[in-house]
């Protein structure tokens, strides 16, 4: 009987030959990261242990992110601790403000994670570098604290569903619309505790941007983690980047799945998905005439370059509709850089645009477009929960970032057919 | 150890949003965690509940966020042990981590009213409910689990192991 992906990551991780779905392991920890947040909290349980002492300064990631460039005074109070802590231990992977982005979208574009590698990370997100292969999961900040500590982490072994994508993608459907399908069909516990493995000939042609924003989301169906076969485009995306060797291990054509799901993606049109679960989804022909106050394009979900050019694309030769605020925040200094130089920027402004500095900002309701009582976005982000962007009645509706432009264009939840001039 | 409080009942998908929202995670104070406890459903939970209250709740409860603040929230406000028909796995590991009971049990949610006062005995996972004078059986927490709830969380348990002698919050970082 062989093993899926997941399975053999961690037993490389626990130093066995094999693993089963439900095996307790302790896991040798490649990469624990946190964000201002989650590391606040590492800070003060270190504290009260008494310690102040770090496995390996190479192997810890921070990244002040959530409500950076600081909005008050205790956020920066966060910051500054993390900070210190970094200068103190001399850790390797500290970005600072100007150098930093949205750690989900950085650290993958820094070649910091890299497939085969155990990764956990202080943000339910972390999920993210599934993406490139690597076995990636969420945790909170005690466990964050103790493998920053002691370099492992106690681990159950996942069980795992494979969810295979036949067909051809239609035109403005990208990862977001396949994975908020997905979430559709399975629930927002569909997978709980295991491992999401994504496969098929849509995603062998899909690029790295669309399976990050896949992976991205496997917590959005309650998942241990999302992955994906390393392949020509992780290699191709990893040329330039990887900071050190890394190992690609594949599924056992044998491997034993506690499910398997098919898609025919010929049939997926774009998706939203309505407050306040992300599983509440809908197809756009199935929208009706739903307006909104702001629409956010950016985040660990939707924030890379070719998230801003479908946008841009949306956009160009368009503006944005009276009363309504459009965000647009490049998830990181090089995709920043990257749009400005691609003239992307010019048609954000001419759109009447606002583009802000790398920040999770408004996806936690934070700040840089927090939503009043009664007010109503549609997000590129990943969750819609009551009060996630703002005022408890508030609402949120999540999409690709094609529907997000298209809709700050009409002000009402739009199909980008109707508004792309080219 | 056995448990006995008043029920308080949420339904399916209770996130951490609703929980405790992010706009009071930036402080590290259990107090201000537990002052916006359950802010997004009932903003004056907190005032409403009883040390040793209970909650039970359906499916994926504590979903979203990996903000520990969650269950540290929930723990502050005095509540003793939660029990869903299913956790979101982050919360499930937080919430041992930070020392608040949980217990997995798919049928006692569907019988178990608000206000009811119920048993629990965390050993065993026996739920009873005595209000309606019916018992109902848990998925008993792994041994594993159990040493880090005897311990008061991860923390406390790894220091216990590696002998860093901390726990107590009386030793400071040098």
């Amino acid at each position: 009987m062989g093993m899926t992906i997941t399975e053999k990551i961690l037993a490389a991780h626990a130093g066995v030959e094999k693993v089963t779905p439900g095996d307790l392991i302790n896991a040798k920890i490649d990469i624990a990261f946190g964000h201002d947040l989650s590391a606040a909290e590492v800070m003060d349980t270190f504290e009260r242990l008494g310690v102040d002492q770090i496995f390996d300064r190479e192997k810890i990631v921070l990244v002040p992110d959530h409500f950076t460039p600081s909005k008050d005074i205790k956020s920066a109070e966060s910051c500054k601790r993390m900070r210190e802590f970094a200068k103190r231990h001399q850790i390797s992977h500290y970005y600072e403000v100007g150098e930093m982005g949205i750690a989900h979208a950085l650290l993958p574009e820094k070649g910091v994670v890299l497939p085969g590698d155990v990764v956990v990370g202080g943000d339910s997100h972390t999920c993210t570098y599934g993406a490139l292969g690597a076995f990636a999961t969420g945790v909170g900040s005690t466990d964050l604290a103790a493998a920053m500590l002691t370099g492992e982490l106690w681990l159950k072994v996942p069980e795992s569903i494979k969810f295979v994508y036949h067909g051809t993608l239609q035109k403005w459907v990208d990862g977001k619309d396949l994975i908020l399908y997905t979430i559709g069909d399975i629930g927002v516990d569909g997978a709980l505790y295991r491992a999401m493995e994504f496969t098929g000939e849509v995603i062998e042609r899909l690029p790295m941007s669309g399976r990050l924003t896949m992976a991205n989301m496997a917590v959005e169906a309650g998942a241990k983690n999302g992955i994906f076969q390393p392949d020509g485009v992780t290699e191709a995306y990893l040329r330039g980047r990887a900071v050190r060797p890394y190992t690609r291990f594949e599924s056992d054509p044998d491997a034993v799945y506690a499910a398997v799901r098919e898609y025919d993606v010929s049939q997926i049109e774009p998706q939203v998905a309505f407050p306040h679960l992300p599983s509440n989804t809908r197809s756009i022909s199935q929208v009706e005439n739903i307006s909104i106050d702001q629409a956010v394009i950016g985040s660990c979900t939707n924030g890379r370059i070719e998230d801003l050019r479908i946008a841009a694309r949306v956009l160009r030769g368009n503006k944005v509709a009276p009363y309504v605020r459009l965000i647009i925040i490049p998830a990181t200094q090089e995709v920043y850089r990257q749009a400005m130089r691609e003239g992307l920027f010019d048609i954000f402004l001419d759109a009447k645009a606002v583009i802000s500095t790398p920040t999770c900002g408004p996806c936690v309701g934070g700040h840089m477009g927090v939503l009043a009582k009664g007010e109503r976005a549609i997000s590129t982000t990943n969750r819609n929960f009551v009060g996630r962007m703002g005022h408890p009645e508030s609402e949120v509706y999540l999409s690709n970032p094609a529907v997000a432009a298209a809709s700050a264009v009409k002000g009402r939840i739009a199909n980008p057919e109707e508004v792309a001039k080219s | 150890m056995i448990l006995r409080g008043r029920v308080w009942t949420f339904g399916n998908d209770v996130d951490t949003d609703v929980i405790i929202p992010v706009q009071y995670c930036s402080s590290t104070d259990p107090q201000e965690f537990g002052k916006h406890c359950m802010e997004g459903i009932d903003p004056d939970f907190h005032k409403k509940v009883k040390p040793g209250d209970i909650i039970v709740a359906n499916k994926n409860f504590g979903c979203g966020s990996s903000r520990e603040p969650a269950p540290i929230a929930i723990k502050t406000i005095g509540i003793s042990c939660i029990i869903a028909k299913t956790f979101a796995r982050i919360f499930y590991r937080n919430a041992f981590n930070v020392g608040l009971p949980i217990l997995e049990c798919a049928e006692a949610p569907n019988y178990i009213k608000e206000g009811h006062e119920i048993e629990v005995n965390l050993d065993t996972g026996e739920i009873r409910d005595l209000s309606l004078g019916r018992s109902f059986q848990a998925k008993p927490i792994p041994p594993f689990m159990q040493d880090l709830l005897r311990d008061g969380g991860l923390m406390n348990h790894l220091a216990k192991k590696l002998d860093l002698r901390g726990g107590s919050g009386s030793r400071k970082m040098v």
